[in-house]
């Protein structure tokens, strides 16, 4: 993969602009009232700026390994996020054999149909072949308490930590006329969209009050933090059409489709944490819960992402 | 020397290896990671259990702490006489009441690594629990130990989901998130009979388990 000149200024401009928030960021706190809610929420800041150093400079590393260290970082990603949905789901010994699958199987299979390219396997390799087959599985183990459960959630797993996380490193393999070699700039444009989104979501409804949208799933999720989160994602992803091959009106719709699907996205595993009473997935990224929390907006979008392009801007 | 030398790698790849597949996490809800002697009494759900509280301790607390484990499995061949000997240190005791020689007392060479300054990992369920039960009765060393050494800190010791990575049976682990509690110490009162001072130890081991699900 060739250093283009977009890659370049990309990452020169996230370096000043992660900088800058730290730098910001650190003022608030040597300067900044620390009473209550405002030093929270001046430490949840600091938290997701070293977050994002870790992301840039992950991405950025592997990068320069080219596509296979993109996969590999993406397939390392998986396997923790696995690790945090299995943990809260699979309790059961007769889960094993699933579980077994899942680690030792399915990921790396995926991730290999990936790396080799091959589009009409990997998209539906997790879909139908692992749906019909872990029930088989399964079903062998001979426990049939809360089977069809069971089964329904590892499935789950399955299509969240890998199937829709392997979307992400899956852009590469997009063949954009003009576009050629270009293609890890769609996964920055990728994260950084869901990104800004997320923290227009916890920042908006600070500023602007909140009216909930579904009050038993999370409080935090409410119409103006959704509202803000769309602006700002379709903002942010127009202004960064210039790393695309997208003119700046697809760039927004594309931004909008993003921002939307990453949002829902996060409700969604905000309900299933809801119900599996945690209030993070895991405790690998200090003050950030898990993977799965700083995540669960990508892997929701990056499917989305992956088929528009792949039906719009693919060369014949 | 060698020998000791290799066990010490050994011991540090075990550590790096249940950390990767595990990702264990302390919670030191009743004491504070300081190094002082304690005796860790855990549920037992899997023999990856010693290990994983081993991973969780922070090194210099790891270096002076011993499993107390049955010598009938650790010696059965060379290479878990290896692990259980050289890798872990283990207390090795010998099960068999009836043919055991009366210098391999359990209770003898439980007190003796504390009075060695030691801290001890026992599980007094005695064997793997694989009933629904979340805590079984505990066999009577722990009182022993108890009595014979009344000052020293019995902290429970709560490993969770460590069943869910390698239940009983399977070869092959897989990697879930597995946590660590660490309760607030207990100590035999005096006077305090055999069977009630057991029962408060299991009861106080269960509750700790009922605040993590």
């Amino acid at each position: 993969m060739g250093t283009s000149a977009e890659v370049l200024q990309l990452f020169t401009g996230l370096v000043l602009a992660l900088v800058g928030a730290t730098l910001a960021a650190s003022a608030l706190r040597r300067w900044g009232k620390q009473t209550g809610r405002r030093a929270i929420i001046v430490q949840t800041l600091f938290a997701r700026i070293n977050a994002w150093w870790a992301m840039v400079v992950a991405l950025s590393l592997a990068g320069l390994a080219g596509r296979l260290g993109i996969v590999l970082l993406f397939a390392i990603i998986s396997f923790a996020a696995l690790r945090e949905f299995l943990t809260l789901t699979a309790k059961r010994r007769a889960d094993h054999w699933m579980m077994m699958f899942a680690f030792f199987a399915a990921l790396p299979l995926q991730y290999l149909l990936v790396y080799i390219g091959w589009v009409g396997l990997f998209t539906i390799f997790i879909p139908v072949y692992a749906f019909l087959f872990l029930p088989v599985l399964a079903a062998m183990r001979g426990d049939t308490s809360g089977f069809l459960s069971r089964v329904a959630e590892t499935q789950w797993a399955l299509m969240l930590c890998i199937f829709a996380a392997s979307h992400v490193p899956a852009l590469l393999w997009l063949d954009i006329p003009g576009f050629a070699g270009k293609q890890i700039l769609l996964i920055a444009w990728l994260v950084i969209v869901v990104q800004a989104a997320d923290i227009a979501h916890f920042v908006t409804p600070r500023l602007m009050g909140r009216t909930r949208i579904a009050p038993k799933v999370h409080h935090s999720r409410s119409w103006e933090g959704f509202l803000g989160a769309l602006g700002t994602g379709t903002v942010v992803g127009t202004v960064l059409a210039w790393i695309t091959p997208f003119a700046p009106w697809q760039a927004a719709l594309l931004a909008i489709a993003v921002s939307v699907t990453g949002y829902a996205g996060g409700m969604v595993m905000s309900a299933i944490k809801r119900d599996k009473g945690v209030a993070d997935w895991g405790h690998l990224i200090p003050g950030q819960g898990g993977f799965i929390d700083r995540l669960d907006s990508a892997v929701f979008a990056a499917p989305v992402l992956f088929h528009l392009v792949r039906y719009f801007f693919e060369g014949a | 020397m060698l020998r000791g030398l290799f066990a010490a790698i050994v011991g540090q790849a075990l550590v790096v290896f249940v950390r990767l597949l595990t990702a264990p996490r302390a919670i030191w809800s009743g004491i504070e990671p300081i190094p002082r002697q304690r005796v860790y009494f855990a549920n037992h759900t899997s023999n990856a259990d010693f290990p994983t509280i081993w991973a969780v301790l922070p090194g210099f607390l790891r270096a002076q702490t011993r499993p107390v484990a049955a010598s009938d499995y650790w010696l059965k061949s060379k290479v878990r006489a290896f692990f259980g000997r050289d890798v872990l240190n283990a207390v090795l005791i010998n099960r068999d009441r009836e043919n055991r020689d009366p210098s391999e007392d359990p209770v003898a060479m439980m007190v003796a690594a504390i009075d060695e300054g030691s801290s001890l990992i026992i599980f007094p369920e005695g064997l793997r629990n694989l009933t629904e039960e979340p805590v079984l009765a505990f066999k009577s060393g722990l009182f022993h130990l108890a009595s014979a050494r009344p000052e020293i800190d019995l902290v429970p010791t709560w490993i969770d989901n460590l069943n869910s990575v390698l239940p009983k049976g399977e070869v092959v682990p897989v990697p879930l998130i597995c946590t660590v509690t660490f309760g607030t110490p207990m100590h035999i009162r005096p006077g305090e009979e055999k069977e009630i001072f057991l029962d408060r130890a299991r009861l106080a081991l269960a509750a700790l388990g009922r605040e993590r699900d």
